[in-house]
């Protein structure tokens, strides 16, 4: 980290912040905020963009620019913003509903299309604002007050759904590990692209200990999967256990059952996304081994750098707009 | 009409004629009449067009749904509207002919390739016998040509091959029409060379074809008949031909220039809009940027978050686009960015017509957002005037800090006139300054005192980090705010901002008498019928004005006064009455709706036929205008 100009006040805004205590916001809000005093972007060249739900308070209480707008469209306003001014560095903090309810096909358009903005998703798998209904993410069978029965909703697995958009960033991370998330924001900030970071984000109100076998003092090591570039993936309390990839897929061993060489090595650069696919499936929830980490990196042109690029294409080619010749082009004819 | 019988040319002179094209929708009849325009417009006509043509792309070939027209009228004076009913119509093949037949006066010319009339077609388009044989079309003049015989002919040498010699037949008949009408050549060879490129073996072709058709009239003494049309006395200027979409999108161009804004155009493929996004896309030597987006709530999302940045942003669509978009809008009046929101109104609801044009949206407009969020409304009459148009709206816009709607309609869309180029220079600077880093005072809600707008400052400035968003927000600060009496303030301070507009419009202007006993009353579109309705029976000794909106919220303030100058208000509308409704909420007035709700437009006749029934109080027929 380089020293810069700014401490984490400068990224506190004036207002009050109104999360339930013990929400898992806050400590997610603590970590932006530290982590843009450590880089050196000026304050006013970051723009947050929410939409609707609990994250979506987000953006009052950074003091950057920023807009809190419509449910599930933040993708959508960020692509403008982006594209508009590609000097700005451009967040979008959506949840669960907003990002793959209702502004499912915003954000995986936004994806593939690789606008350089950085997608923080707070997925607590549940809705918070409205109360307490059941969201994408929930579980089957998941008991809500919209589903007394259980939901009978298949849930969305926000990474793979990620990487099937063509996104060329994508991570996990999880609200309680300061560390990881940093890591995980400055991998995003420094990704020239369309970014998503899923952050398991516990709502301690309505959906308390849903990742609690990713956090728990007792569950978490045997459930941790980090997923480290030019690394084999290995996990457990004595890195016991490993994943091999192959032509099925990708599937949890004992390292002693199949030895060390056999373990998938993991490379997020791989142009091919099959294997970051393949560890996506590894875990359909926070519900037993779950991999952590950086999924998917690889570099591909962003859309405002083409559509930039297209502006100063025909500008070298027809030279600058000139409205009085364009006008004129259909042919033109003086009546005296 | 007389027979010719004179072996030299016969000419006759009107001041106006109105020409029909009409094929299959393969037959590229849009693509003949655009052209036919075009050299008139060279020529110095005045004209005005009406193109007509099914929403299906290629519908069954040959059957009525897949007819598609184009209508032209060229006079040699100021004319309003594309004419009543053709002069003359020219019918590709026998669906055609039955779908168009009924428009044409007993003694009509009719023009017709009778290579087409062959019993396949004729069955397809419902005819037990062939109408060239049966003596059904005795009214009417008809001429007919062997055009398919003789396009193949003409383009043997072209290297055109198979089914695509045939393609060239509707330059055949716009070469032998030319001839008719005494229209120059050499802008339709210009043009498909400049299309396709003077090599090019369609080109070729399309040339021989043209020229066949026109070396056809000249040897064939039936077509010796030629009709001129002189050049109009128009208002003195430099001319061009023009559609409303094209007018919206240089207007657009015009309006972000004037703003000193970069434009920014988010929108997604829908008829009738589509064509202003595919204008727009081909200047990005303007530094106008084109996004077509993943839907309609993408499309404005996207311009409104160019709006954000500093940007223009303007989407463009017709109304189940604008339905879409609702939400976002609410929210663009609710934190007060500029957006400019085009409606090219079609017949709906639903899907309704995409290629019928309707005025049915004006309401969905003025009210069609939840919470209380008014927005102006600007209207275009004509397809040039959509110029002008699009540059208020981008003034509006960026002046008030507030999204505009900008009501087109598919005639205006696809309809052209020529239009007198205005001055470039001469066009208003009506930037506005973004807030700047030593702007000590600078609060994202802080008013203009004038225009009680917002200042504008965008991310990149220093110092002026804000947030801004869909909660009520107090006012200055914009910090979010619960007050009741602070959510009470602001929805009037919003409101007010939007009747503080009305000061800086244009009071209406009246054509015909000052106080009388009818005053119509017309918005979009319908002007030219209107316009030329209300002349044709002030001629007749009726005492009726017109006038016609083109701000629709707020309306301009002298329009009040004139109601109490007129015993009756009447409203003709491409809807059901709801300008008629606006007025009445507005005003009191006892307006008198006349709706016509047939994805047409209004001819000039339903017009004053209606006028002397109000008038007279005597009516000839309760039915809606044919």
């Amino acid at each position: 980290m380089t020293e810069t100009q700014y401490e984490r006040k400068d990224f506190q805004s004036d207002q009050e912040v109104r999360w339930c205590p013990g929400c898992g916001d806050y400590t997610i809000l603590a970590a932006v905020q530290n982590f843009l005093a450590t880089i050196d972007v000026p304050r006013q060249n970051h723009v947050f963009i929410s939409g609707i739900g609990c994250a979506a308070r987000f953006p009052y209480y950074v003091d950057t620019y920023g807009m809190h707008s419509i449910h599930g469209r933040a993708p959508a306003i960020a692509t403008g913003v982006a594209t508009a001014n590609p000097d700005l560095t451009v967040w979008v903090v959506t949840g669960d509903g907003d990002a793959l309810s209702i502004g499912g096909n915003h954000l995986i358009h936004a994806m593939r299309r690789n606008v350089n903005i950085k997608v923080l998703l707070f997925n607590n798998q549940i809705y918070g604002l409205t109360k307490g209904q059941y969201s994408p993410t929930s579980e089957m069978g998941k008991r809500t007050k919209t589903s007394p029965m259980g939901s009978v909703d298949q849930p969305f697995n926000p990474i793979s759904l990620a990487i099937a958009t063509e996104a060329t960033f994508v991570a996990r991370t999880i609200d309680m590990d300061r560390t990881h998330t940093t890591q995980m924001l400055q991998a995003a900030y420094e990704h020239h692209g369309a970014s998503l970071i899923e952050i398991y984000q516990n709502c301690n109100v309505f959906n308390d200990k849903a990742f609690i076998q990713l956090t728990g003092r007792e569950e978490r090591d045997r459930n941790r999967i980090p997923l480290v570039p030019g690394q084999p993936v290995r996990f457990g309390a004595d890195n016991e256990n490993g994943v091999i990839v192959d032509g099925s897929g990708a599937r949890i061993v004992a390292v002693s059952d199949v030895g060390d060489a056999a373990i998938h090595v993991h490379d997020p650069t791989n142009p091919n996304p099959s294997a970051a696919f393949a560890l996506s499936r590894l875990s359909h929830g926070p519900y037993g081994p779950t991999p952590i980490g950086i999924f998917r990196q690889v570099s591909r042109p962003t859309y405002e750098d083409l559509v930039q690029q297209q502006l100063v294409e025909a500008q070298a080619k027809k030279g600058p707009g000139e409205l009085r010749e364009l006008i004129r082009s259909g042919g033109t004819w003086m009546v005296d | 009409m007389t027979d010719s019988t004179l072996e030299a040319p016969q000419r006759e002179k009107r001041d106006r004629l109105v020409l029909r094209f009409a094929g299959d929708s393969g037959d590229g009849m849009q693509l003949t009449g655009t052209r036919f325009t075009d050299a008139s417009a060279v020529l110095g006509n005045d004209l005005a067009t009406f193109p007509d043509f099914p929403a299906e792309i290629r519908a069954p070939a040959g059957t009525l749904p897949g007819v598609s027209s184009f209508q032209v009228q060229i006079a040699d004076w100021d004319i309003l509207t594309p004419g009543d009913a053709p002069d003359i119509l020219v019918a590709m093949n026998p669906a055609a002919l039955k779908a168009n037949i009924d428009d044409l006066p007993q003694g009509g010319l009719l023009l017709i390739n009778s290579d087409s009339f062959v019993d396949r077609n004729l069955e397809k388009a419902g005819y037990e016998t062939s109408p060239l044989e049966d003596g059904s079309l005795d009214a009417y003049t008809v001429m007919t040509a062997p055009m398919e015989e003789l396009t193949k002919l003409a383009v043997a040498d072209t290297g055109v091959k198979g089914r695509a010699t045939l393609r060239s037949k509707n330059f055949f008949a716009l070469g032998l029409v030319s001839w008719m009408f005494n229209r120059p050549t050499e802008p339709i060879i210009d043009w498909v060379n400049q299309k396709f490129g003077p090599d090019d073996v369609i080109a070729k072709a399309n040339v021989a074809a043209f020229n066949a058709g026109y070396n056809f009239g000249i040897t064939t003494e039936e077509f010796h008949h030629l009709f001129d049309v002189e050049p109009a006395h128009l208002q003195p200027g430099e001319y061009t031909n023009i559609t409303g979409n094209q007018a919206v999108a240089w207007g657009l161009i015009a309006g972000a220039q004037a703003a000193k804004l970069p434009l920014f155009y988010g929108s997604y493929p829908i008829t009738p809009a589509s064509s202003i996004l595919e204008e727009l896309a081909r200047h990005k030597n303007f530094g106008v940027r084109t996004l077509q987006v993943e839907d309609e709530i993408a499309a404005v999302g996207v311009a409104l978050g160019g709006s954000f940045a500093g940007h223009l942003g303007v989407t463009g669509t017709s109304g189940p686009g604008v339905a879409l978009k609702s939400e976002t809008i609410s929210l663009a009046f609710q934190v007060e960015l500029p957006l400019v929101i085009i409606d090219v109104q079609r017949a709906g609801p639903s899907t309704g017509m995409p290629t019928k044009t309707e005025q049915a949206d004006l309401l969905l407009a003025m009210y069609g957002r939840h919470g209380e969020a008014p927005l102006p409304i600007v209207a275009p009459a004509t397809p040039a005037e959509a110029y002008k148009a699009a540059v208020e709206a981008c003034r509006l816009a960026v002046q008030y800090m507030t999204p505009v709607i900008l009501l087109s309609d598919g005639y205006i869309a696809n309809s052209s006139e020529p239009w007198c180029l205005p001055d470039i220079d001469a066009q208003e600077d009506f930037s506005k300054p973004f807030a700047t880093a030593d702007d000590a005072t600078f609060e994202p809600y802080s008013r203009d005192p004038a225009t009680l707008a917002r200042p504008w400052a965008v991310p990149g400035t220093e110092h002026l980090e804000h947030r801004i968003g869909g909660l009520e927000h107090e006012d200055l600060t914009g910090n979010v705010s619960y007050d009741p009496l602070n959510h009470e303030r602001m929805t009037q301070l919003r409101a007010a901002k939007i009747d503080r507009i009305a000061a800086g419009i244009k009071p209406v202007h009246v054509d015909g008498p000052e106080s009388g006993d009818l005053l119509v009353v017309g918005w979009g579109s319908t002007y030219g019928a209107i316009r030329a309705g209300t002349r044709n029976a002030r001629r007749e000794g009726y005492s009726v004005a017109h006038v016609h909106i083109r701000h629709l919220n707020p309306f301009a303030p002298n329009l009040a006064e004139l109601f109490d100058r007129y015993d009756k208000i009447l409203v003709p509308e491409l809807n059901s009455g709801q300008l008629a409704t606006l007025l009445r909420a507005k005003y009191l007035v006892d307006t008198i709706s006349y709706p016509k709700i047939q994805g047409l437009p209004f001819k000039a006749a339903d017009i004053s036929t209606k006028v002397v029934e109000v008038i007279t109080g005597q009516s000839s027929s309760e039915e809606a205008p044919q």
